[in-house]
This record gives structure tokens, C-alpha cells and sequence, in this order.
């Protein structure tokens, strides 16, 4: 599976270029991960967020990395979850900042594995990455991910079709 | 708190729900002492406006104290008096860099709903359906202000609410929509809509240096309204020709600008017309009722400007696109980016330029809301304005 898009962020390359290679920072915006925690070497330990509460993890390593340019990761050999991406940042036309495009790919295992897969990264996995990189853009601009009453998590696909009421949540 | 919540089509109710929380460093709680029922609030109320789920509360005219502000909040303290605009701008996108609120970026959680009906999605607004964010509105005794460092505007307490709540919308949006008519002295102007927002724009017109000012409408009320507080001349367009009344009224010209203060829940007194247009509605086929729109553009004069303040959400059929693109019209519309006007409209009415309690008809207590939601949509008791207070 392959899912791809872009975004433009309203802040220089050096800023969203050094705000994505710092890996622990993408659970910010990444809304399926728990967290990244830098191994060394390149590699890190990535966990996500897995059905009935639980979490899965694997490893993964820096393959490319162009500074205010180009990041590019893929899971290391065996890992649960064969996944990889890349994304480039360039400057935008004029003074708009500074364009990001992603490309994720995701190799579901056969089975049970699978669905986990499945749900880890969403029946949609172009409408995930999309949200992240939303999720992304509101943090960079406005400091936050931005919440409503009826999208509490702020965006995501999931909830976009089981809101809640437009009231103060209890 | 007490909040009036969207229950179904025609059903609101005004009932117990919790108070609102911060949630966003940047949010502020407002106690809300003054808060208003909306011409738009009506397209919720008749069911026209998608996304909506039952337990929503309405209402984006709202204004009152501040009783909590989130930790990033510097610029507002408790008890600042505030009136709060209806679209939800971040200031700090590309969008509201260049003062276009109405079409922040980031301040949308369910930017997803509304691309897959217009292209791409404008700023999440307050109580105004779940497609452009499902924010609770303010028809209710408090209320969550994402973005309390951009959009509230304090206002000392010489001036009583009622001459400063409308800052909210309805003022800002008649006099944008004024202001797209890039009026030049000897303009004609003329206005589809005598309610609040068409006062507005014909008295925007007027502050804006306009010639002569029409209102366009069919209940007299509204026509005698428009004429004593902004000298606009009148047309009931159920007892006159419009087309014919605006050829004699500017000696064949047709008028400069001409502004749809109507929308989509047009009433067109051509019963065929009208008919058609009802039929696509109830046939799906078309969602909006493009009647003053239409008529708008066909009357404009060539090279003119129309502009579109009233609120539209979907598609609309027969739209007159030839006489568009034939005679170099030009039009100009949008949602608007309150934001921008709060300043410099305060101001006037500061300076006693315009006092906009005129529009005001009622006031009711807010457990009246289901009540003064009926007069407002069947035009009882003159009315043309509702105030609610919680």
C-alpha cells in the first residue's frame, strides 16, 4: 500500500526539515505512534498505537538524509511491521515557506498480522497521512493540534465519520 | 449551562449541557451576556446545511467577560469585556497572514468533510454544523474561543451591548460586502435583502460614498425599515418589475453594484421559477436557490460588480453565466473575515457614524430561543432582529 501528499507550511526549510529529523517529535503530529525513541547509528525504535490498548514496536533506519532536503526511513529486516517513507521539503514560491511531501509505503503481512497492520495505519492510509500532515501544520503554525468539541483528538479520519455532539465533552 | 441545541429540522431546544472546557493553550471561556439569532442560523434551522447531529449548540453572534483564559493567552485577562467573531482564525497561516480569517487553515479539525464538498476547506466557525469544525456555538451562557489571541476585540463599557455585539458578523459581513462593490462617488447601489445583513450593506454603501442606495424585498416592513434608518429607495418586488424599476430608477444604466444579501433560501415571486428551483431541492438535484443571485447579475450593469454576501452551501442550477462572461461582471464574494473589520468599524461606531441597535426588534431571554426562532422565520411581529440573553 502506498499513500502519498503534500502540504505547505508557512515556516523556512531549515525549521521544518529540523523539526521532522528529530524523530521524537513525530508523534506530535504522527497520530497513530506512541513514540520514537534514537537508538544511534541511524536507527530508532518506533512504537504505535495497536488495537485492544496494546502497542507494537519496531526498528528502523535512516536511509537518506539531505539535510533541509530530503529524510528517507524504512523498517529494519523482520520487523512486524515492513514499512517505509521518505519526505522532501522545499522552499515555497514567495514567501508562502516551505512545501512538504511525503510517500509512505506499507507492506501488510498475511493474517492476524495484517489486520493489525490494517488498523494500525487506518482502512485509509492516504487519508492518515493526510491528517498528519495537517497535524503537522497546525503544530508548526498555531502550536497545538487543533481540537472541537465534536473532533476532540483533533483530525482524524476515523472520528470525521463519528463525531461527536458539537457540546463540551463530559 | 443552558445552551439552545439543534434537535432536528425546525426543533431547537434549550436545555442543560456541560460547560465548555479549555482544551487549546490559546482558548478562552466567555461568559456570554448578549448573543443574537442569525439569518444563517435559519438555513440550520430549515435544514439546509449538512452535518449537522442532533444535541449541536448554535449560535456564532456572541459577546460577554472573560472568566478563564488558557496558559498561552496574553493578551486578554478575566473580566475583559469581549465581543468574539464567527470564524475561527489561527494568525499564523498563509491565510491569515493576508487577513482573509474566513479562511484560516489550521482552524478546522474536519477540513476532511468540507474538501469533498468545495475543493478545498475555509475556517472552522462557531456553532455552524460539523463540516466546518462542530465547535459549539455561543446561544448559550458560556463558550470555548479557540484563538483568543486573534480574534476577540475588548470593548469598554461605555458602549451597551447591543450597539457593539453585531461587530460579530452581521455588521462586518453588510459592510465587506459594501466594500467589494469598490463604490466610486455617483454609484448606484442596489441591495437584494432589507434584513440585517442588507441594512448593513445599504448603510455601508451610504458610509461608503454611495449615490443612491435601493433595497430590494417584499415585506413592507423591511422596506420601510431599510428606507428610515439607511435612505435606501425601495422596490417590493411583488408588486413592481425589478429589472423595470432599476432601468428607470438609473435612466437604463442598470446599477453599479449590486449585492445578494439573500442566499440560498431565496423566494422568487415567479411561481415557475420558483417552483423549479424547489423541485431540484426536494429532488436533490440542487441544493441552493439561486432566485436574488440570478436577478442580481441580470440587472448589474455591464462592467459592474456583484457582490455575494448571502450565505450559500452547495450547488445551484441555471446560473447565468452568459451575461456573466458577456458583459464583464465581476464578482465578489466570501464568508466574512470579521477579523479584519472589528477595528475600524468600532471605531465608527464610536464616533457616532452608525448605531447598529437599529436592526434590533426583539429581545428575549434565551430559553425563548425556540420561540424567537419561529418569528424569525416567519417574519412575525416586524421582526427583523433578535437579541437573546442568557
Amino acid at each position: 500500500m502506498q499513500a502519498r501528499t503534500a502540504v505547505t507550511i508557512r515556516h523556512p526549510v531549515e525549521v521544518v526539515y529540523g523539526y521532522w529529523r528529530d524523530f521524537g517529535n513525530l508523534p506530535s503530529f504522527m497520530d497513530h505512534l506512541v513514540s520514537v525513541e534514537v537508538t544511534g547509528n541511524g536507527r530508532s525504535r518506533w512504537t504505535a498505537n495497536a488495537p485492544a490498548g496494546r502497542t507494537v514496536e519496531w526498528d528502523a533506519e535512516v536511509v537518506e538524509d539531505k539535510p533541509n532536503e530530503r529524510i528517507a526511513w524504512r523498517s529494519l529486516e523482520g520487523s512486524q511491521v515492513p514499512n517505509s517513507g521518505a519526505v522532501w521539503f522545499t522552499p515555497a514560491p514567495g514567501d508562502r515557506g516551505t512545501e512538504v511531501r511525503v510517500e509512505l509505503t506499507y507492506d501488510p503481512p498475511a493474517g492476524a498480522l495484517g489486520k493489525v497492520v490494517a488498523k494500525l495505519f487506518g482502512e485509509e492510509p492516504q487519508q492518515q497521512v493526510t491528517d498528519d500532515l495537517r497535524r503537522l501544520k497546525q503544530v508548526l503554525e498555531t502550536g497545538q493540534v487543533v481540537l472541537s468539541e465534536a473532533s476532540p483528538e483533533g483530525t482524524r479520519f476515523l472520528r470525521l465519520v463519528a463525531q461527536r455532539r458539537a457540546q463540551a465533552n463530559r | 449551562m443552558r445552551a439552545n441545541c439543534w434537535m432536528g429540522k425546525a426543533d431547537v431546544k434549550v436545555q442543560e449541557v456541560p460547560d465548555p472546557k479549555i482544551l487549546n493553550d490559546r482558548d478562552a471561556i466567555v461568559r456570554i451576556t448578549s448573543t443574537a439569532i442569525c439569518g444563517s442560523d435559519l438555513h440550520l434551522y430549515n435544514g439546509f446545511i449538512p452535518t449537522m447531529r442532533k444535541g449541536d449548540i448554535l449560535g456564532h453572534e456572541f459577546m460577554g467577560e472573560v472568566v478563564e483564559v488558557g496558559p498561552a493567552v496574553s493578551n486578554l485577562k478575566v473580566g475583559d469585556r469581549v465581543v468574539v467573531p464567527f470564524p475561527i482564525a489561527c494568525g499564523g497561516c498563509s491565510a491569515c497572514e493576508r487577513e482573509l480569517y474566513s479562511l484560516c487553515e489550521n482552524s478546522n479539525p474536519n477540513a476532511g468533510i468540507a474538501e469533498k464538498l468545495l475543493g478545498h476547506a475555509p475556517a472552522g466557525l462557531f456553532g455552524y454544523s460539523h463540516m466546518l469544525g462542530g465547535y459549539p456555538g455561543g446561544q448559550a451562557e458560556y463558550a470555548r474561543v479557540p484563538f483568543a489571541d486573534v480574534g476577540p476585540i475588548v470593548v469598554e463599557d461605555d458602549l451597551p451591548d447591543e450597539q457593539v455585539l453585531f461587530l460579530s458578523d452581521i455588521f462586518p459581513t453588510g459592510y465587506m460586502g459594501a466594500e467589494l462593490c469598490d463604490i466610486r462617488p455617483g454609484d448606484v447601489v442596489a441591495v437584494w435583502g432589507a434584513g440585517p445583513v442588507g441594512l448593513f450593506a445599504m448603510a455601508s454603501a451610504r458610509l461608503l460614498g454611495a449615490e443612491r442606495v435601493i433595497a430590494v424585498d417584499r415585506f413592507p416592513y423591511r422596506l420601510r425599515r431599510a428606507a428610515e434608518h439607511t435612505g435606501a429607495e425601495p422596490i417590493n418586488y411583488e408588486e413592481t418589475d425589478v429589472a423595470e424599476a432599476l432601468q428607470w430608477i438609473t435612466a437604463g444604466r442598470g446599477p453599479d453594484a449590486c449585492i445578494d444579501a439573500v442566499g440560498l433560501e431565496a423566494h422568487q415571486s415567479n411561481r415557475v421559477l420558483h417552483a423549479y428551483d424547489r423541485t431540484k431541492q426536494v429532488a436533490r438535484l440542487e441544493t441552493d436557490r439561486p432566485h436574488a443571485l440570478r436577478e442580481a447579475i441580470l440587472s448589474c450593469r455591464n462592467g459592474g460588480t456583484v457582490s455575494v454576501i448571502g450565505a450559500y452551501g452547495g450547488f445551484v442550477d441555471k446560473f447565468p453565466m452568459g451575461s456573466v462572461m458577456n458583459r464583464s461582471l465581476t464578482i465578489r464574494t466570501g464568508q466574512c473575515h470579521v477579523q479584519r473589520y472589528l477595528r475600524p468599524l468600532l471605531e465608527r461606531i464610536r464616533n457616532r457614524e452608525i448605531d447598529p441597535s437599529f436592526v434590533i426588534s426583539h429581545q428575549l431571554p434565551l430559553d425563548d430561543a425556540p420561540r424567537g426562532y419561529e418569528l424569525f422565520r416567519d417574519k412575525e411581529d416586524d421582526c427583523t432582529k433578535i437579541v437573546l440573553k442568557p
